[in-house]
């Protein structure tokens, strides 16, 4: 056990100072969402009127409504990052060192996504302390609540990352994965707008929102902002990470997976 | 005891046959040169012998560990210093031996002393604190041997440590590396294409296509006509 969690901090660790070297990749990482906030959500306040849902109890600005939504967009991001490193990894050949330990592989995969969890839920943080000092606030013990929502979300979705990592075989396909997953995920999810507005436009958009369960991890991150459970949520995106992590234990796989077909 | 043991192995990237009935065995504190051109199947082997593939045709030993059966313990005795450099670069040498002592589950005194043993084993301790980045290929290469050896493996792979380096850093990799076989009782299976880095008494495995051609001691296999004649007739290869 002590040298799982051995392994598990100097992962961690590495990731952090591989982080902290790149002020650029935090700033960005913050940029982005930020602008979504001040920018898009100041031109679509007017055109998307919101009426009361779940967790909200009162009437709220779209600005609001969209800051779940813009963290789960962080930890979409990164996860899908540490997809990039992971490639980036395998083609410099610093994978095979991790792939050659002794320790249990899941778990060392396990570990990678764990590290790239941490560094998303620090820059989440950082995002909600600047919401905050916009003026868009949660109440105060929502903060400490969405903690294990932020973790849960950024496992998932990190494990989504790693597995997509095995699939690609060089850097240059990232951009597909640009197109084709980050993209769809996010904008085909409750990020930007509530289930019953996608119905208003098309049914079909509304069930593929309410199957994607990025759209669960933002309600998650949501519901615990606002002090509350939401157990679909949270069974969900469990159930998400749980597919996602065996692909990417899958994909890993010396046996099975695309390490061998590649060669 | 025997270090390493190949049997009857093959591999094969899709229809593309890459090993085919490879078998040989290296005894503990040998120093064992597979010696083959480029696209002999060394690197493949490698994989296998890692754990990085897995093939259902043959079987690998590890200090009697059976690496499809055992990987976890058949890995722990392995150190392997790929072809590539696997080193980060915005590490210092310390640091890049410290990640990988806790990829092995080692941390504290004892990873420090193991480090420090490591580092002085490869006369690499003055430049402890450099970054990766500022060393010239050289010391690159003997800071991998020295992470390599952290974890005090009994069997030591080397695939390709050489290349890139000028003549005199071969020079001294390649005796670094057989002084570790004599001294410390290592088991090393050296990947190469270049003759002048095995010595006569080396144990020597010539691979060409996937397949061994020669197996024995250097100086047997070299016989009268030289080791480089030798290899070039029986591989057509440039050496």
């Amino acid at each position: 056990m002590r040298a799982l969690l051995t392994a598990l901090w100097a992962i961690v660790a590495r990731e952090a100072l591989r982080f902290s070297r790149q002020r650029s990749r935090f700033v960005s990482a913050l940029v982005r969402p930020l602008v979504w906030l001040v920018v898009f959500a100041a031109g679509f306040r007017a055109a998307l009127g919101l009426s009361i849902i779940p967790p909200y109890q009162t009437y709220i600005t779209y600005e609001t409504y969209i800051v779940p939504g813009l963290c789960g967009m962080i930890l979409l991001f990164n996860g899908m990052q540490s997809s990039l490193s992971l490639v980036y990894d395998r083609e410099m050949g610093s994978m095979r060192l991790l792939l050659t330990s002794p320790l249990p592989r899941w778990w060392l995969l396990f570990s990678k996504i764990l590290a790239g969890t941490a560094v998303s839920v620090l820059q989440c943080y950082a995002f909600l302390g600047i919401a905050a000092a916009m003026g868009i606030t949660m109440p105060l013990m929502g903060y400490v609540y969405v903690l294990p929502a932020l973790i849960l979300g950024g496992v998932m979705l990190g494990a989504l990352g790693v597995a997509l990592s095995s699939f690609i075989s060089q850097m240059e396909n990232f951009a597909g994965v640009m197109n084709f997953v980050i993209f769809p995920t996010f904008f085909m999810s409750t990020a930007l707008y509530p289930l019953w507005r996608m119905a208003e436009s098309s049914v079909l958009l509304r069930d593929i929102c309410a199957f994607n369960p990025f759209s669960h991890t933002v309600e998650l991150i949501r519901f615990a902002l606002y002090e509350q459970f939401n157990g679909m949520a949270l069974l969900w995106t469990m159930l998400a990470g749980m597919i996602f992590l065996g692909l990417a234990l899958w994909g890993y796989d010396p046996g099975r997976g695309l390490m061998r077909r590649r060669g | 005891m025997t270090g390493l043991k190949v049997e009857r192995l093959g591999f094969s990237y899709g229809a593309k046959r890459a090993l085919e009935n490879v078998s040989f065995d290296v005894e503990q504190g040998a120093f064992c040169a597979l010696l083959g051109p480029n696209g002999a199947g060394k690197s493949t082997l490698f994989a296998l012998l890692t754990r990085l593939f897995t093939t259902r045709e043959g079987r690998l030993t590890v200090m009697g560990h059976d690496i499809a059966r055992a990987p976890r313990q058949a890995l722990a005795r392995i150190g392997v210093v790929f072809q590539q450099s696997t080193l980060d670069l915005d590490l210092s040498v310390r640091r890049n031996l410290r990640y990988f002592a806790a990829l092995h589950g080692l941390a504290g005194r004892e990873a420090e002393t193991r480090i420090e043993a490591a580092l002085e084993r490869m006369a690499m301790r003055e430049r402890a604190d450099e970054l990766a980045r500022d060393l010239n290929g050289g010391h690159r290469r003997r800071t991998e041997i020295a992470r390599a050896l952290v974890h005090r493996p009994a069997v030591l792979l080397l695939d390709e440590p050489t290349v890139g380096l000028d003549a005199e850093a071969r020079r001294a990799i390649t005796a670094h590396v057989h002084d570790l076989c004599a001294s410390d009782g290592l088991t090393a299976l050296w990947a190469t294409h270049l003759t002048d880095e095995v010595w006569p008494d080396d144990r020597l495995v010539i691979l060409h296509n996937g397949r061994v051609l020669a197996d024995g001691t250097a100086r047997e296999i070299a016989g009268q006509e030289g080791l480089t004649e030798r290899f070039l007739n029986l591989t057509g290869a440039p050496v």
